[in-house]
C-alpha cells in the first residue's frame, strides 16, 4: 500500500495517463503541485507568460497530435485567463484535461485571496468538470477527466484542486478500466447499421451528391476512411474549415471549402445537389448561410457522435449517431460487398460537367501586384515553399481564410485553426504545442498584425524551449475582416479597425531573442520566405507589408444562400443564370 | 408545446447548475424545476415543464441527455401520466361570513386549511396546473396575502418505473 500526498497523486495520475508535456503556470494553490513536478523528469513543463497562453499551446499540441492537452493553473486570475482557451477547445472539441488550483476547501466561499468560483466560471464551455472535494477521489476525477475529454465529441475538462487536499494523504492506487466508467456517461460509437442502409440507399440513388466534412472526420482520425468512401463513389467533396486536410486538398474529387469564404464550385454545388452528406459537421452558420435558402433540393444524411448536433440548425433526412470512423468503415463494407444499387454514372458526368463549368470561373484569382505585396501571394508561396508539408496554425481573420483557401492541405492534423469561437491570439501559442508534439516538423503560424500582438508574450516561451516557430505576419495595419466588414456593409466608415502605433516588428522579434524581417517588395516574398524556413533553429518573425484594401473572395453575405456569392472585382459577374 | 420531462442525476452539488445553466445558455424556456433526492440517495430526481417548437423539444432532450451528470431523461407528458403541483395561499379571512364562504370554496376544490389566525387561513390545494390555476382565479386577489407554488412533479401511470 502507498501512501502518497494529493500533488503526488495527480502527478502520478498524469503519468498514468501519458502525459508528456503540462503548459502552465505557477501561483499559490499549485505550490504544492509544482513542487512535486520539480521532484521528476517524466513530464515536461513548459512555462507559458499569461495562461490564455498555456490553454491555447495545450490545445494546439491536442490537435496536431490527437492526444489529450495539459494545462496546469493557479486559482483566480489563473483560471479566468484561462477561460478563453477552455472555451476555444470547447467550441472545437478539442480534448483537454485543465488543472485548477483552488483555494483551501475551508476558505471556499469567503472571497478569499485569489479566489473565484472556476466551476461556476467554467461550467458554459466545458465539456465538464469537477470539483475535488476529498483526496480519496483524486486519482478516480483524475483518471475520469480523462476519459470523458477523450471518448465521444471529445472536449476539455477541467479538474478544480483545492490547495489542501494537494497536501492531504491517502493510499493512492490508479483506477481500473472499469472504475472510470459513468452510469450516466455512455458515449454512442457504431452507427445503427439500418440507418446507414438507409443512407448508403440514398446515397447510391443521388443524382447530384454532394459531400460535405467537417472536423469529426479528423477528430475521429478516419481520413482513410474517408478518403476511401470518396474515390470508391467518385462523388464531389467539400470541407469546413475545421475539416481541412482529412482529404487532401490537391486532389481532383476536393471542390474547395464551402461557406462564406468557400470556393464558387463548392458552394454552388450545396446549392443545387439533391443528396447532401454530411460527415463530422455541424452546420454552422458560416457554413449554411440563410438556412431558408440552405441546399433547397437536397435530401440530407448527417453523421455525428453528437446527437445534439443534428437537426439542430438543419432538418435531417437520415441521421446517424456514431463516431464518423466506425460509421465510414461500415459503408465502406456495404460498397465494397456491392448491391442492387449502383450509382447513376451518367447523372454523375453530367454533374461534374456542372462542377467543372463553376469551378472555370476560378473564384480563388487574384490580380498580382508588381509593387504592394498581395496577401494571398505569400500564402500561396508558403504553399509552394513547403510543399504543402507544414504544419500551419493561424489567428482569424482575413490571412485565416486566405490560409484555408490558398493552402491546400492534404493531411490531416496539419491545420490548426480556431474555428468555433474565432479566438484571436491562438496561433502563435498554439505553434509552440504544435512544435513540441513534432519537435523536427516546420510549423508556420500565418497571422495578422491585430492578432498577433494579443499573445506576443510567448515569444519569450519560444525561445525558453527552442521552438523554432515561423511566425508570417501579414501586416495590413487593419483587422483585415473587420475593416472589410465596414467597407462593405458600413459605407466605409473604419471604425477603430486601423492599426495605429504598431510595434516595429523586427526590433520586437530581436528583442525577444529571435531573428526578425521586414518585407515589403512582392519580388521579395519568396526569397525571404526561403531564407526563413531555412533556419531551422530559429524563431523567425516575417512583417510583410501586405495590400491595404484586399478583401476576402469569395464572400456569402449575411442572409444570403450558397448560389449568391460575391465574387472579387476581377471577375465578371458570375453568370449564376445560364449555370443555374 | 408544453412538455414535461423527468430527469434522473447525480445527487452532486452543481448538478442543478448544470441544467439550469443549459436552459439558460441555449435560450431554452423553464416553467417550473422541482428537484429532490430519490430513495437512493446518490440519485435526485427533477421535474421540469418547458415549451417549444417540436424541434426546440427535441433539442432540449438530446441537450439534457449529453450533461454528463444527467443519467436519464424522459419525456413524461409524451405519454400517460399523473402530474401534480402544490399551491399554498395565505388569504384574509377576517369576518365570520368571510370565513364560512372560503371554508366552503376550498372544499369544493378538495384543498385544506392547514393554518388559521384571528385574520387569515392558509389554504393548501393539490393538483394540475390548470385546477391551480382556476382557484387562484376565482378568488378575490385582493384577499391573497400571499401564494407560494411548487411547480409540477410528475410519474408516468403503468407498472414500469424511470
Amino acid at each position: 500500500m502507498e501512501i502518497l500526498r494529493g500533488a503526488e497523486i495527480l502527478i502520478r495520475s498524469l503519468k498514468a495517463e501519458n502525459v508528456e508535456y503540462i503548459f502552465g503556470y505557477p501561483g499559490g494553490a499549485v505550490l504544492h503541485i509544482y513542487d512535486e513536478l520539480f521532484k521528476q523528469d517524466d513530464i515536461r513543463h513548459i512555462l507559458v507568460r499569461h495562461e490564455q497562453g498555456a490553454a491555447h499551446a495545450a490545445d494546439g499540441y491536442a490537435r496536431a497530435i490527437g492526444k489529450p492537452g495539459v494545462v496546469l493553473v493557479t486559482s483566480g486570475p489563473g483560471v479566468t485567463n484561462c477561460v478563453t482557451g477552455i472555451a476555444t477547445a470547447y467550441m472545437d472539441s478539442i480534448p483537454m484535461v485543465i488543472i485548477t488550483g483552488q483555494v483551501p476547501k475551508k476558505l471556499i466561499g469567503n472571497d478569499a485571496f485569489q479566489e473565484v468560483d472556476s466551476v461556476g466560471i467554467t461550467r458554459p464551455c466545458v465539456k465538464h468538470n469537477f470539483l475535488v472535494n476529498d483526496v480519496r477521489e483524486l486519482a478516480i476525477t483524475m483518471r475520469r477527466a480523462f476519459y470523458i475529454a477523450t471518448t465521444g465529441r471529445p472536449g476539455p475538462v477541467v479538474v478544480d484542486v483545492p490547495k489542501d487536499i494537494t497536501a492531504e494523504s491517502c493510499e493512492f492506487r490508479w483506477p481500473a478500466d472499469d472504475e472510470v466508467k459513468l452510469r450516466s456517461y455512455k458515449p454512442s460509437t457504431k452507427g445503427h447499421i439500418g440507418q446507414i442502409r438507409k443512407a448508403m440507399k440514398m446515397i447510391l440513388q443521388a443524382h447530384r451528391p454532394m459531400i460535405y466534412t467537417g472536423g469529426g472526420v479528423i477528430l475521429s482520425n478516419a481520413a482513410q476512411q474517408l478518403i476511401h468512401f470518396v474515390r470508391h463513389l467518385g462523388y464531389p467533396v467539400t470541407s469546413t474549415l475545421m475539416g481541412l486536410g482529412a482529404y487532401p486538398g490537391n486532389d481532383s474529387q476536393f471542390v474547395g471549402m464551402l461557406g462564406m469564404h468557400g470556393t464558387y464550385e463548392a458552394n454552388m454545388a450545396m446549392h443545387h445537389c439533391d443528396v447532401l452528406i454530411a460527415i463530422g459537421a455541424r452546420f454552422d452558420d458560416r457554413v449554411t448561410g440563410e438556412l431558408d435558402r440552405f441546399c433547397p433540393d437536397a435530401r440530407i444524411v448527417h453523421i455525428d457522435i453528437d446527437p445534439t448536433s443534428i437537426a439542430k440548425n438543419v432538418p435531417v433526412d437520415i441521421p446517424i449517431v456514431g463516431d464518423v470512423g466506425a460509421v465510414l468503415a461500415d459503408m465502406n463494407r456495404l460498397l465494397e460487398e456491392g448491391g442492387d444499387i449502383t450509382p447513376d454514372r451518367s447523372a454523375l458526368d453530367a454533374w461534374w460537367n456542372r462542377l467543372r463549368e463553376w469551378a472555370a470561373i476560378d473564384c480563388l484569382r487574384y490580380k498580382h501586384d508588381s509593387k504592394v505585396i498581395k496577401p494571398q501571394y505569400v500564402v500561396e508561396s508558403l504553399y509552394e515553399l513547403t510543399k504543402g508539408d507544414a504544419y500551419v496554425t493561424s489567428d482569424v481573420g482575413q490571412h485565416q481564410m486566405w490560409v484555408a483557401q490558398y493552402y491546400k492541405f492534404d493531411k490531416p492534423r496539419r491545420w490548426i485553426s480556431s474555428g468555433g469561437l474565432g479566438t484571436m491570439g491562438f496561433g502563435l501559442p498554439a505553434a509552440m504545442g504544435v512544435q513540441l508534439a513534432f519537435p523536427e516538423a516546420m510549423v508556420a503560424c500565418v497571422t495578422g498584425e491585430a492578432s498577433l500582438v494579443m499573445c506576443i508574450q510567448e515569444l519569450s516561451t519560444c525561445l525558453q524551449y527552442g521552438l523554432p516557430i515561423k511566425i508570417i505576419n501579414l501586416n495590413n495595419r487593419y483587422m483585415g475582416m473587420v475593416r472589410q466588414w465596414q467597407e462593405f456593409f458600413y459605407a466605409g466608415r473604419y471604425s477603430h479597425s486601423y492599426m495605429d502605433a504598431l510595434p516595429d516588428f523586427v526590433r520586437l522579434a530581436e528583442s525577444f531573442g529571435h531573428v526578425g524581417m521586414q518585407i515589403d517588395k512582392p519580388g521579395d516574398v519568396r526569397s525571404a520566405l526561403t531564407e526563413a524556413l531555412g533556419m531551422r533553429d530559429r524563431v523567425v518573425l516575417m512583417d510583410f507589408i501586405t495590400d491595404q484594401t484586399e478583401n476576402v473572395y469569395p464572400m456569402i453575405a449575411a442572409g444570403k444562400g450558397h448560389h449568391e456569392m460575391h465574387l472579387s472585382p476581377e471577375h465578371a459577374p458570375p453568370p449564376d443564370r445560364e449555370l443555374a | 408545446m408544453r412538455q414535461i420531462l423527468s430527469l434522473l442525476l447525480e445527487n452532486h452539488t452543481g448538478s442543478l447548475s448544470r441544467v439550469a445553466g443549459l436552459f439558460s445558455a441555449r435560450a431554452f424556456n423553464i416553467e417550473s424545476l422541482t428537484v429532490a433526492a430519490t430513495e437512493d440517495p446518490t440519485i435526485s430526481r427533477m421535474t421540469l415543464v418547458t415549451s417549444g417548437s417540436p424541434e426546440v423539444l427535441e433539442q432540449i432532450f438530446k441537450q439534457l441527455n449529453k450533461l454528463i451528470d444527467v443519467i436519464k431523461v424522459v419525456q413524461l407528458s409524451n405519454g400517460p401520466h399523473v402530474e401534480r403541483e402544490l399551491l399554498m395561499l395565505k388569504l384574509r379571512a377576517e369576518s365570520s361570513a368571510q370565513r364560512a364562504e372560503l371554508k366552503n370554496f376550498v372544499d369544493i376544490f378538495r384543498g385544506r386549511i392547514v393554518d388559521v389566525t384571528d385574520t387569515t387561513y392558509v389554504v393548501e390545494l393539490t393538483g394540475t396546473t390548470a385546477k391551480l390555476d382556476a382557484f387562484v382565479e376565482a378568488t378575490d386577489t385582493h384577499n391573497i396575502i400571499e401564494a407560494v407554488r411548487t411547480g409540477v412533479s410528475g410519474i408516468a401511470r403503468g407498472d414500469k418505473g424511470m
